[in-house]
C-alpha cells in the first residue's frame, strides 16, 4: 500500500461570522468576510496527521478546489502537519456552481492518480451542509466508505470505523483503499500556530486544473433560489436562517 | 541582556500576537493588553525570572488555543447535534 492519505479541505466563511445576504438576494456576502478551513475538514486533517505520527501511513496530501485563495486553506493544512498540497484551480462561473458532484469527481481522479490508500474528508461543509462529497467520492471510486467517523483504527489493510448514527454508534470494518468522513468527536484538531505556518512555507503546493484530471465541471443545477427566513425567539436574539434551494432537473437515473 | 532570551521573548510576543487575531473581544483589545503586559516587565533583568515569565506566556498560548477550540466545538455541537433536553 502506498501509505498516502488524501485529505480534502474546503475554504468556507468562518464559523463565527454573521452571515449576510446580498441586498439583491443573489447570494451571500463573501467579499472582505473572514474565511477559514471548514471545521470538519480540520478534524479530517488532524486525523490524517495523527495516522502519520503513529507511523501507520507515510504521507498526507491536502487538496482544495477553488480560486487563488484556496491556497490559504491548504497552507493551514500544511501547518497542521500535511506534507504537501494540491490546489485544483476552479474560478469564476465554474466556482459558483462547484458542488459535491464536481468535487467528488476531482477527488476521485486525484485519489487514483496519487494512489491514495485513504481519502479523508470532513463530513459536511458548514456553508452548504451537503454531506455528499465523501459518499459520492467513494461511489465514483467504488471504494468502501466509513462516514460520520468518531473513531478510526487502521489495522494492516483494513480500517475499523466507529460511526455516529441516529441510533447511537456503529462499528464497521472496511478494507482499504477507502473513503472516510470525519465527525465532530473524531479528534481535537491542533491549532496552526505561527511557527508551524512559517515552517509550512517550505512545503510544496502543486497547481492542477480540472481538465488535467479529465474532469468536466458542468453543473446539473438549473438555478438557485436564495431567501432569508426570520425567526424571533422569545428570550434570545433574533435568529435568521439563510436558505439556499438548489433546483435540480427531474432525473430518475444516476446523475453521472 | 541575555541574547537567547531576547529571541525567546520576541518569539513569544509574535506568537501571542498571531493568536490574538481571533480573540473574541477583538484583535485590537488583545493587542493592547498584550503590549501593556509585556511593557510591564520590560526592565526585568534576572534570567530566571525572564524564563518564568516566558513560561507563563507559553501557558497563555495553550489557554488561548483551548479557548478557541472549545468555542468552535460548542458552536458546532449546538448547530449540528440534537441537544438532549
Amino acid at each position: 500500500m502506498s501509505g498516502r492519505v488524501l485529505v480534502g479541505v474546503k475554504r468556507v466563511i468562518d464559523y463565527a461570522v454573521k452571515i449576510r445576504v446580498k441586498p439583491d438576494n443573489s447570494g451571500v456576502v463573501t467579499d472582505g468576510v473572514k474565511h477559514s478551513m471548514n471545521p470538519f475538514c480540520e478534524i479530517a486533517v488532524e486525523e490524517a496527521v495523527k495516522l502519520k505520527e503513529k507511523k501507520l501511513i507515510k504521507e498526507v496530501v491536502a487538496v482544495s478546489c477553488g480560486p487563488q485563495q484556496a491556497q490559504e486553506t491548504i497552507r493551514t493544512a500544511l501547518a497542521m502537519g500535511a506534507d504537501r498540497g494540491i490546489h485544483v484551480e476552479v474560478t469564476g462561473k465554474d466556482y459558483d456552481t462547484l458542488g459535491p458532484l464536481q468535487v467528488s469527481k476531482i477527488l476521485a481522479a486525484l485519489a487514483k492518480k496519487e494512489e491514495a490508500q485513504l481519502v479523508i474528508l470532513g463530513k459536511q461543509a458548514i456553508d452548504d451542509d451537503c454531506n455528499q462529497t465523501g459518499q459520492m467520492t467513494a461511489a465514483l471510486l467504488d471504494w468502501p466508505q466509513g462516514t460520520f467517523a468518531s473513531e478510526v483504527a487502521l489495522e494492516n489493510d483494513k480500517v475499523k470505523v466507529v460511526r455516529e448514527i441516529d441510533g447511537g454508534l456503529e462499528t464497521i470494518k472496511i478494507s482499504t483503499p477507502a473513503v472516510l468522513t470525519a465527525d465532530l468527536r473524531l479528534n481535537t484538531p491542533r491549532y496552526a500556530t505561527l511557527p508551524n505556518i512559517m515552517k509550512a512555507k517550505k512545503k510544496k503546493i502543486a497547481n492542477v486544473k480540472p481538465a488535467d484530471l479529465g474532469v468536466e465541471l458542468t453543473s446539473r443545477m438549473l438555478g438557485k433560489y436564495r431567501g432569508v427566513t426570520g425567526k424571533r425567539k422569545e428570550r434570545a436574539t433574533q435568529q435568521s436562517r439563510v436558505e439556499e434551494w438548489t433546483i435540480l432537473p427531474n432525473i430518475h437515473r444516476t446523475i453521472l | 541582556m541575555a541574547n537567547p532570551l531576547r529571541g525567546e521573548v520576541f518569539r513569544l510576543y509574535k506568537n501571542l500576537l498571531y493568536l490574538g487575531r481571533e480573540y473574541p473581544k477583538g484583535a485590537a483589545y488583545f493587542r493592547e493588553r498584550l503590549k501593556s503586559a509585556f511593557m510591564k516587565n520590560k526592565d526585568e533583568k534576572d534570567p530566571e525570572k525572564i524564563k518564568a515569565l516566558v513560561a507563563r506566556g507559553d501557558f497563555v498560548i495553550k489557554e488561548l488555543e483551548a479557548l478557541y477550540y472549545l468555542r468552535k466545538y460548542r458552536a458546532m455541537k449546538k448547530r449540528y447535534y440534537e441537544t438532549e433536553e
